[in-house]
């Protein structure tokens, strides 16, 4: 029965964004990237991404509470998860990935809100320490559009060979290794090896720019991210433009778009105020710079948002507004 | 300068010694459920493992040089009794600075984490300021992990964690976590 008085404590103010509104408009601002990756990749592409999603769909299912498939977040994780891997990666895996972070990086933590570190990023860490010759195998751009750009189909815990699939590495591994520099044109457009999600520049910083505008992310934390790897990167490019990549490159390159717009802009495991955003942020950028330049691997973005991932319970902590009209920082407030 | 910043990085961030060598697990599971005793048991923990490297190489230096056999049990004895005594020596002189180190020192002078230093200093043949720097390192870094295993499971408080995962198999998960972000700094300062 329809209650005719409806009593209900405040706030009254209603918003018409709810979380499955806000996840499903992140879902569909990520279809253009989705598309692009089908378009390079051909069935790849599509195979890869609805393994990872059927792992994190199946896993939400048994873990979850009934209905929490409807809300869309465990669609966009295993999206993304899907979006972060190559596109050669065995089915068996990139399904492995998505129980993995569903599983352990979302619902061990209590499910939905409460989770510490980005649960597609937790899966995609899990599958870069247990199958890491797979992870870093990228097929090159271009090429038949039908043909299968790996061994997709390789049977579980059996070796994937593809013998007909010529290998390549990506701009960042080609500029770490080897200071070759990729045409910033390929790098916006995506005509480059790489992840699913990795190639385009150009349609995650559309989609982005739609998210932004209907503050569905903190715009800082993105524009951080971004200013603090082009500064950084000009520092860098100014003492050595051989050894080190132009900035544009930095910006460009490797899987830094769609962490910075869709990864650290989670609303769950990114900090709760605007100055903490700048802090995160900064620490993400920093941290790229830092393994990108210094490490043993050529990308850094999965570990720079991990690693910020952990310190943001203490940005929390440290950015804790005053209570309007004391003086001082409520102590022993739950952070 | 290099060589001491690559080892003090070394030992703080890439074989930081809880999330990459899986050593000196009891405290990090055991003292890290509030920030403030976990940075606490971070601070003693850079205290011991200094008076470790600096009491390691007296006796690699003078006097295990004709008896190496008896390196593992003199490591053991000589790191005890020597925190021993420097407790015992903090509680008279600053009874301030005892109650902040005091329970947690006699708790890791036999900890995995500081006899691990100690033969890591002994194999890698360290002169004295390395193993400062060495211990220094792997203070920071063991006080790194713990503040954030801390800070994480004060937020976890108050989540609703599902049952099969409450108290140690949460914090367990989160260690697995932590070490799995810490691989990212796996080769840094070491491949270029």
């Amino acid at each position: 029965m329809d209650p005719r008085l409806s009593l209900t404590a405040s706030p009254h103010l209603k918003a018409p964004d709810s979380t499955p509104t806000i996840m499903w408009s992140v879902v569909g601002s990520l279809a253009p990237v989705v598309g692009a990756a089908v378009y390079f990749f051909g069935p790849s592409a599509v195979l890869v991404l609805a393994a990872a999603m059927l792992g994190a769909l199946l896993t939400e299912r048994v873990a979850g509470q009934p209905g929490s498939l409807g809300d869309g977040s465990a669609v966009i994780t295993g999206l993304l998860l899907g979006l972060t891997l190559p596109p050669g990666f065995p089915m068996w895996m990139a399904f492995v990935g998505g129980v993995i972070a569903i599983g352990l990086g979302k619902h061990i933590f209590g499910g939905l809100g409460q989770n510490v570190f980005n649960p597609a990023l937790l899966g995609r860490a899990f599958l870069q320490a247990a199958f890491p010759g797979a992870i870093t195998t990228w097929p090159q751009a271009g090429g038949p559009w039908m043909a299968l750009r790996g061994d997709n189909l390789a049977l579980p815990l059996m070796r994937p060979d593809a013998p007909d699939v010529i290998t390549a590495a990506t701009p960042l591994g080609l500029m770490k290794f080897d200071f070759i520099p990729t045409e910033i044109m390929d790098l916006l457009i995506g005509t480059t090896s790489g992840s699913l999600g990795e190639t385009s520049a150009v349609l995650i910083l559309l989609g982005g720019g739609y998210l932004a505008l209907k503050n569905y992310l903190n715009w800082r934390i993105p524009a951080g991210i971004f200013a603090t790897v082009a500064v950084f990167g000009a520092i860098l490019y100014s003492i050595d433009p051989v050894r080190f990549p132009s900035p544009l490159f930095a910006l460009f390159s490797g899987g830094l778009m769609l962490g910075a717009i869709y990864m650290a802009t989670d609303m769950v495991t990114s900090p709760l105020t605007n100055a903490g955003c700048w802090i995160f942020a900064f620490g993400i950028g920093v941290l790229v710079v830092l393994i990108r330049t210094w490490g043993g691997l050529p990308e850094g973005v999965m570990y720079g948002i991990l690693l910020m991932n952990s310190l943001v319970p203490f940005i929390n902590r440290a950015t804790q507004p005053r209570v309007f009209g004391t003086g001082r920082r409520l102590e022993g407030a739950v952070p | 300068m290099g060589e001491l910043f690559w080892i003090f990085i070394s030992a703080m961030l890439v074989n930081n010694f809880t999330l990459a060598l899986f050593l000196g697990l009891c405290p990090f599971m055991g003292v890290s459920a509030r920030v403030s005793t976990a940075l606490r048991m971070g601070f003693a923990n850079i205290f011991v493992l200094t008076i470790t490297s600096i009491a390691v190489w007296f006796l690699n230096t003078y006097v295990l040089v004709g008896a190496p056999y008896l390196k593992l049990i003199s490591f053991i004895v000589v790191i005890a009794s020597l925190v021993q005594i420097v407790e015992t020596m903090i509680k008279k002189l600053s009874p301030a600075l005892f109650r902040e180190l005091g329970i947690f020192l006699p708790l890791i002078t036999t900890n995995c984490a500081i006899l691990g230093l100690a033969i890591f200093q002994t194999n890698r043949a360290y002169d004295f300021l390395e193993g400062l720097f060495f211990a220094l390192g792997a203070g920071l870094g063991l006080t790194l992990a713990l503040v954030l295993m801390a800070s994480i499971r004060e937020q976890t408080e108050v989540a609703s964690v599902p049952d099969l995962a409450k108290g140690m198999g949460l914090v367990l998960i989160i260690a697995g976590s932590l070490s799995l972000a810490f691989m990212g700094f796996a080769g840094l300062f070491t491949s270029s």
